[in-house]
Order: C-alpha cells, then sequence, then structure tokens
C-alpha cells in the first residue's frame, strides 16, 4: 500500500484543502493520473497518483484542510492480488521503483523531500509537485542547476570559472544577471589580466563606487559592439552604397484579409497551436506577383542580371540586440498555413538562437514587418544582394469613403524598396499593386 | 534562457479560450512549446469556479439569457467572476517547475506585475492580505483564479481596463461583497494596446524571463 499525501505546494505554505476526489474509493488509478485536487489561495490544483493501484483509502473528505504531508489516501499496488498486505510484503513483489525515494523525478531535489519520506516507512509524495525549497547550493561546488546557453556562452567568452559565481536564480541557478554583477565586482582585475574586454563601465578603477554621485562622472560610456551588432552595421552602410535606393508605397485594403482571420482565429489557433496573422498572407501574395514580375526576385553581378529560380523570403525577425533574416525557402511551394507555421517556427527559433546558418542564406526577396511595432510605413534597407524589399505597415480600421459613402476597412501600407539600377518605378509600381490587389480580391479559404 | 511567448488573441469566447488553453497546456507538459502569456478579451460571461458557490450568483438564468451574459462552470479556483469586453484577461501557460514550485508565490507575483502595470499609468494598487486580487482604495480592479496541472498553470487574471462595472450587479464578485473598480473609472485613458503591453512587459520582469515578450499575433 502506498501512501498518497497532501503534497507542498510552496515554501510558505503549511496546509491545502483537499476540495475533490477526482477517484472514489476502490476505483482504479493509473501512476501519475489526477487523483485529487486541493486549493490555496484562489489556486486549484491537481494532484497526480504517485502508483497505479486500487485507491484503496480515502483518509481526508472533500472539503477538509489537513497540514501537508498528512496522509489523504491510500492506493493498493496489488491490485486484485494479496488485498490489504501487511506492509513489509508489498514494495518487494509490485513496482519498487515507485516506492523508493532515489529513483523519483530524476531532475528534482530530493533533498526536500527526504525527510517527509522518513517520517513513515514507505512514503510516497505523488511525484510532481515537489518543493524546491531546497537549500541553495554551496559555492564551492559545481554549479546549480541547468545553464543556459547564454550563461555557458558568457561563461566561455570571459573565461568566468561558474564555481565562483553565486547563483540567486530558482534552486541556485545562475543567470545572466549573475554572471554580470560578478564581473562588475571583478571588472578591474580583468582588466588587469589583460583577458577579454570587460563590460564593465570604464571606471575600472573604482567599481566598488558606481553609486556614489561624483562631480567628475565620466560623460560617457564604451562598449565594445557585439558581433552581430557589427555585421548588421557593415551591411547596412553596404547596401546603402551598392543599391540606388527608392522607396514606394501603396495602401493595401486589408478588410477581407482581416475578416477571415477574425473568422477562422480560434479554430486556427486551436488545431495548429499558434495565431493566423497577416503576414503569411502578405508572403503568399508576393510570391505570386514574383511569378509575373521576376526582376524584383533578382541580383545584380557585375553587368549580369541573376534571375532566380527559387523563391526563397527573407524574414526580418527583431532580436533584443539586433535583426536576423532567417529564409523561407521555396516558399512558392507553400500555402498560408505552411507560411504561418514557417514564420512561427523560424522566428521563434530566431530569438532562442537556434537558426543553423543555412536558414539565413540564400534569401531572394525580402519582407520586414514594422507594422508588429506599430509602424505605419518606413522605408527599409534592401538585404543584399536582393534587389528589392516589402515592408509591410500596421493594418489600422480607418474611415475611407466608398462611392460616396464613408465605410470602416482594415488598412495598410505596402512600402515597397527597390534597387532602381534594375528595376524602373514603373515597374516597382505594377508589382506592388498586384501584391495589393491579390490581397484585397483574396478569394482562397484556410481551414 | 527563459523565454515567454505573449500572443494577443484579442476577442475569444470562453469555451474557445478554454480549448486553446488545454491544448497549450498539453504541449507545455510535453515540453514542445515555451511558456506562453495569453491575453483575450471574452463577450459577457460569469464563470463559477469549481469550488464557488451558487448563491453568489444573484440573478436566475432567465436574467442573464436577457442581459446577454453565458453563464460557465470552470476548473479554476477561486469563486464567482465576471468576464466582459474593456477588460484584459491573461491566462499565463507557465511551467512553475523552471520558475518556482509555489503557487502562492505565483499568485503574489502576478499580483505584483498587476500593480507594477497599474503604476505606469499612475494607479495606486496594492494587494490585499487575504484577499487575492489587485486593490486600489478598497475596490477590486483586477481578479486572479488559477487552475494548475503538474506544475503548469492555466487560467489567470483579469483586470477591468474600460469593463462596464455594471455587470457585476449580477454576482458577488469572489464570493466578497466589496466593490469592483476599473483603470477607466480610476481615470485611466491609456489604450488597451499600451495596458496590454505593459502587462506583457511587468509579466515577464517579475517572472524573470529573459527575453522581452514577443507579440507573435504580428508575425
Amino acid at each position: 500500500m502506498i501512501d498518497v499525501v497532501m503534497p507542498q505546494m510552496g515554501e510558505s505554505i503549511v496546509e491545502g484543502t483537499l476540495t475533490k476526489w477526482l477517484k472514489k474509493a476502490g476505483e482504479h488509478v493509473e501512476r501519475d493520473e489526477p487523483l485529487f485536487e486541493i486549493s490555496t489561495d484562489k489556486v486549484d490544483t491537481e494532484i497526480p497518483s504517485p502508483a497505479a493501484g486500487i485507491l484503496k483509502d480515502v483518509l481526508v473528505e472533500e472539503g477538509k484542510t489537513v497540514s501537508i504531508s498528512t496522509v489523504v489516501g491510500r492506493i493498493d499496488e496489488g491490485a486484485g492480488n494479496g488485498a490489504a498486505a501487511a506492509p513489509a510484503a508489498a514494495p518487494t513483489d509490485a513496482k519498487p521503483a515507485a516506492a523508493k525515494p532515489a529513483p523519483a523525478p530524476p531532475a528534482q531535489t530530493p533533498k526536500a523531500a527526504e525527510p517527509v519520506q522518513q517520517r513513515g516507512p514507505r512514503l510516497v509524495q505523488p511525484p510532481s509537485p515537489q518543493p524546491e525549497s531546497a537549500p541553495p547550493a554551496t559555492e564551492a561546488e559545481a554549479p546549480s542547476g541547468p545553464l543556459s546557453p547564454l550563461v555557458k556562452k558568457m561563461a566561455r567568452e570571459y573565461g568566468i570559472d561558474l564555481r565562483q559565481v553565486k547563483g540567486t536564480g530558482a534552486g541556485g541557478r545562475i543567470g545572466k544577471q549573475d554572471l554580470d554583477a560578478y564581473m562588475s565586482a571583478q571588472g578591474a582585475k580583468t582588466m588587469e589580466q589583460g583577458g577579454a574586454p570587460a563590460t564593465s563601465s570604464p571606471a575600472a578603477p573604482a567599481p566598488a563606487a558606481p553609486a556614489m554621485p561624483r562631480a567628475e562622472a565620466p560623460r560617457t560610456r564604451m562598449e565594445p559592439m557585439s558581433t552581430m551588432r557589427q555585421k548588421i552595421a557593415e551591411h547596412m552602410v553596404m547596401s546603402k552604397r551598392t543599391s540606388a535606393h527608392v522607396t514606394t508605397v501603396h495602401k493595401t485594403d486589408m478588410t477581407k484579409i482581416a475578416k477571415l482571420r477574425e473568422r477562422h482565429k480560434s479554430e486556427f489557433q486551436q488545431r495548429y497551436g499558434f495565431s493566423l496573422t497577416y503576414l503569411p498572407f502578405v508572403i503568399a501574395a508576393t510570391v505570386e506577383a514574383i511569378h509575373d514580375y521576376p526582376i524584383v526576385n533578382a541580383s545584380i553581378e557585375g553587368a549580369n542580371i541573376i534571375y532566380h529560380n527559387e523563391i526563397n523570403i527573407g524574414i526580418a525577425v527583431a532580436l533584443e540586440n539586433g535583426l536576423i533574416v532567417p529564409v523561407i525557402r521555396n516558399a512558392d511551394e507553400k500555402n498560408v498555413t505552411g507560411l504561418q507555421r514557417a514564420v512561427v517556427d523560424l522566428s521563434t527559433r530566431a530569438r532562442s538562437r537556434q537558426l543553423k546558418p543555412d536558414e539565413v542564406q540564400g534569401g531572394t526577396f525580402s519582407i520586414t514587418n514594422f507594422g508588429s511595432f506599430g509602424s505605419v510605413f518606413a522605408t527599409p534597407v534592401i538585404n543584399q544582394p536582393q534587389v528589392a524589399i516589402l515592408g509591410v505597415g500596421a493594418v489600422e480600421k480607418i474611415p475611407v469613403v466608398i462611392d460616396d459613402a464613408i465605410a470602416i476597412r482594415s488598412v495598410a501600407y505596402l512600402a515597397l524598396t527597390f534597387d532602381h539600377r534594375l528595376i524602373d518605378g514603373a515597374l516597382a509600381d505594377q508589382f506592388t499593386g498586384k501584391v495589393k490587389s491579390i490581397l484585397e480580391n483574396w478569394s482562397g479559404e484556410i481551414l | 534562457m527563459r523565454e515567454i511567448l505573449v500572443r494577443d488573441l484579442g476577442r475569444l469566447g470562453y469555451d474557445e479560450a478554454l480549448l486553446v488553453q488545454k491544448d497549450l497546456v498539453e504541449r507545455r507538459k510535453q515540453g514542445l512549446i515555451p511558456d506562453q502569456l495569453l491575453i483575450v478579451e471574452h463577450p459577457h460571461v460569469i464563470t463559477l469556479g469549481r469550488n464557488g458557490h451558487l448563491e453568489n450568483l444573484l440573478a436566475n438564468e432567465e436574467v442573464l439569457r436577457r442581459a446577454g451574459i453565458a453563464f460557465h462552470h470552470t476548473d479554476r479556483g477561486g469563486d464567482i467572476t465576471y468576464h466582459g469586453p474593456g477588460q484584459i484577461v491573461g491566462y499565463p501557460i507557465l511551467d512553475l517547475r523552471e520558475w518556482k514550485r509555489d503557487v502562492v508565490a505565483y499568485v503574489r507575483t502576478l499580483e505584483q506585475a498587476i500593480v507594477d502595470t497599474l503604476a505606469e499609468f499612475e494607479i495606486e494598487a496594492a494587494r490585499v492580505a487575504g484577499c487575492t486580487g489587485v486593490w486600489v482604495g478598497g475596490k477590486k480592479v483586477a481578479a486572479i483564479g488559477v487552475h494548475i496541472s503538474r506544475w503548469v498553470t492555466s487560467h489567470g487574471f483579469a483586470l477591468n481596463h474600460t469593463t462596464d462595472l455594471s455587470y457585476f450587479q449580477y454576482i458577488v464578485p469572489c464570493g466578497i461583497t466589496k466593490p469592483v473598480t476599473s483603470m477607466r473609472e480610476l481615470g485611466s485613458i491609456a489604450d488597451r494596446e499600451t495596458v496590454t503591453a505593459a502587462l506583457a512587459r511587468n509579466f515577464a520582469s517579475n517572472f524573470q524571463f529573459e527575453a522581452v515578450p514577443a507579440l507573435t499575433e504580428t508575425f
């Protein structure tokens, strides 16, 4: 028989109210299947069963409040044979894994659970909710908890011994801010050793007293650019030097798309687990228009025009401190759902720095969605060696005059920046007009 | 690096929002998706938590039907509440194992994120011991009710932004006979987008998410 106890749902919590048994006495329950519910301060929590078997005894009724670790019920693992076996007999034949404290949930700290488990002979806490109020790892030990890629990278770059860093995150986990704090404390030392440039302020001789307002406080602060920042800077200037940038703007009625989105929003979210936005429609329309005007999907090499047979659309993704343009390859082979999935996938992985190198190369045309930051229209810079980039402004509801009547329409500005070396204004406007017309007369279905 | 995806789903029925949450909770449990903060606005609906008391509903079905208000039993903590247009409803789907295994700390931090948000709009809000939620001068501006399954959260909070407070007449909110208020009533003219953005930001900082919230809706 396995004891089921009231779990501890937080450091300061000493009791919980058992609000509902999800199984009745005598019913079979699977391990990890929700067994009962507890309530603490506006939070209802489902508690999974610690073992598979028959719920034998219900010791605490619904509505009762008991202190943590109180045995609220018992599960007979024997499930029929051996009935109410003597305490000593059961663990040997049936599921020793569930009964032993050690092989419980792997990454969790068993420390905090042990004292509880020693109290009864075979007291097993429900597997999932275990307190993580474990004492933080002492400084001498290996860094506790998993380290984020950022922390690992910083430690590597700045040559920091993580054992020297005190973690302030959950369970003593080391976060970026801990490294920052460590580095500013160590700032002077690092500079003396001539190591990698420390990120601390140039006021290195006196890092200890930054809080004191001083008369001769430095007027500037120097900080090396990140590699990404340097690359962006180089690329932007190179592009402006290379291409003859001209931007044309077409006002586009997105009402049809807006309605389509509205209609399918929840079902789409439900079915695919991500939202349906305007962007995949714009990509699909762009791809279709490129088929009519392939020169916007070209590049220049010396005195030659290179027409690309593939349509690989780069999507600008804003990062915390920069910008990256992952590429949707063969975008013409995807429908709106496929494009939305690709956008979500690429932008999510871009933000978590998980893109593979070839996912940011080979673009033949780019789209930037500054509308997501509220911009109505902007003049984007061409992503070299491409010859055009489409900027999508925010979709706004505005009053417009249709047949001398005022109507409310969802409108966005599409801004095409093109390289006037290769593309003339007339063609740029025909192309953008085509994108606009496809969006305004959208007829395809989504789901 | 812990990341949070913030999604503004706009106007969404209560049923549909439940389905979306259920789906996301499952995926979150399986580790298929990162932590999420869903923002929605519900049509008029009154919901009763599993441990709620039906006597806190002050209108009968007929009255509710005529007022165009739906009624739902639901599995969150807390008693009865009202959702409707002008309210900013937030449903965080977080795996608390990656933050703190502490449901009370979770609720307190939710409250703090809302208090910090309101401070940005010059509203001095506070917690009240024993009365979960966010309060301004004895009136409740935000309600909280949470469900947790395997440390993954669902349901969340409802902040009265420009809510028509007269709809609360049909219930005893959370079973507490204290008045409700809204940001509008407290003199704020900030629009929904601005408040939502501030909420996302304060939510991320209070829960120590390192990434700036990404409004994925726009991608």
